[in-house]
């Protein structure tokens, strides 16, 4: 148990976090710093996830197991979006999202 | 102050100020090493709460795996130096309210509701109870969820693969 650091915290550092992922996510025009943006609000959840598990219910190890989850989750995400990146960089020499635009009409 | 207290403080202002970094520098690679720090701090922070299997999953996989990931692709698609065009300042306002409004909103949500603190005894977090906490079907078992990562991790590769995979043109 941490002594002498209240849970709202860590929550705070997580909203502020999480945030910021989506300043990013609507301000970037550029795919690989979009999804540096979902990177970061994936983190911010964990965050919350193991602070939850620690204080509120530390005989269970729910919060644990569901970041390990998330964070599997998150590199296969990882992995398929920068493959298509790359993909979508070979037919348009480009990856910003406002030049990907051939299947929009 | 204890020292636990300081080492917190550390670690939240890095995570905050860096994710902050993260998402306004102008320079691709410098917003990715900012990441970089950003999950560093964050694996930190699971090693305070006493999570340590978590916080070297969280070292060698975030940090390790998927900031070189996305460095690679940096250095695949755009030249090093490249700086992008600021966003457009409307765009810029807009986001920036919604965001310090979700902010103030969330955090004063968080600062009225009292958490009622569990001291009941924690459960130990070592290697072996992970494991077969994984693999168990019964109570505190996860071997429900552990299959359905494996089945995506497998459908993420070959898809990955298929995806990356040049097509031949004769």
């Amino acid at each position: 148990m941490q002594t002498g650091i209240p849970i709202e915290y860590f929550l705070i550092t997580a909203t502020v976090m999480f945030f910021a992922g989506v300043y990013g996510f609507i301000t970037r025009r550029n795919l690989i710093t979009m999804l540096m943006s979902v990177e970061l609000m994936l983190n911010a959840v964990n965050i919350n996830f193991v602070a939850f598990n620690r204080y509120l219910y530390p005989n269970l190890l729910e919060g644990q197991f569901f970041s390990i989850f998330i964070i599997a989750v998150a590199a296969s995400e990882a992995a398929v979006a920068i493959a298509i990146i790359i993909n979508i960089y070979r037919n348009y020499q480009s990856i910003d999202v406002d030049k990907t635009d051939q299947m929009k009409y | 102050m204890t020292g636990n207290q300081i080492m917190f403080i550390l670690f939240s202002l890095m995570i905050i100020v860096f994710s902050v970094l993260t998402v306004t520098s102008r320079k691709i690679l410098r917003a990715a090493t900012f990441l970089l720090f950003v999950l560093v701090a964050t694996s930190a922070l699971y090693f305070m709460l006493n999570y340590q299997f978590l916080a070297a999953v969280q070292l060698t996989l975030y940090a390790g795996g998927i900031v070189v990931l996305i460095i690679f692709s940096i250095l695949l698609t755009s030249h090093i130096g490249e700086k992008f065009e600021s966003p457009a300042l409307l765009k810029k306002v807009y986001a920036g309210i919604a965001v310090v409004a979700g902010t103030v909103l969330v955090i004063t949500t968080i600062l009225s509701y009292t958490f009622q603190n569990n001291n009941s005894v924690p459960r130990s977090v070592d290697m072996t109870t992970i494991g077969t906490d994984l693999m168990s079907y019964g109570d505190n078992g996860y071997a429900l969820p552990f299959e359905v990562i494996s089945i995506l991790l497998l459908a993420a590769m070959i898809a990955a693969i298929v995806v990356a995979k040049k097509i031949k043109t004769k």
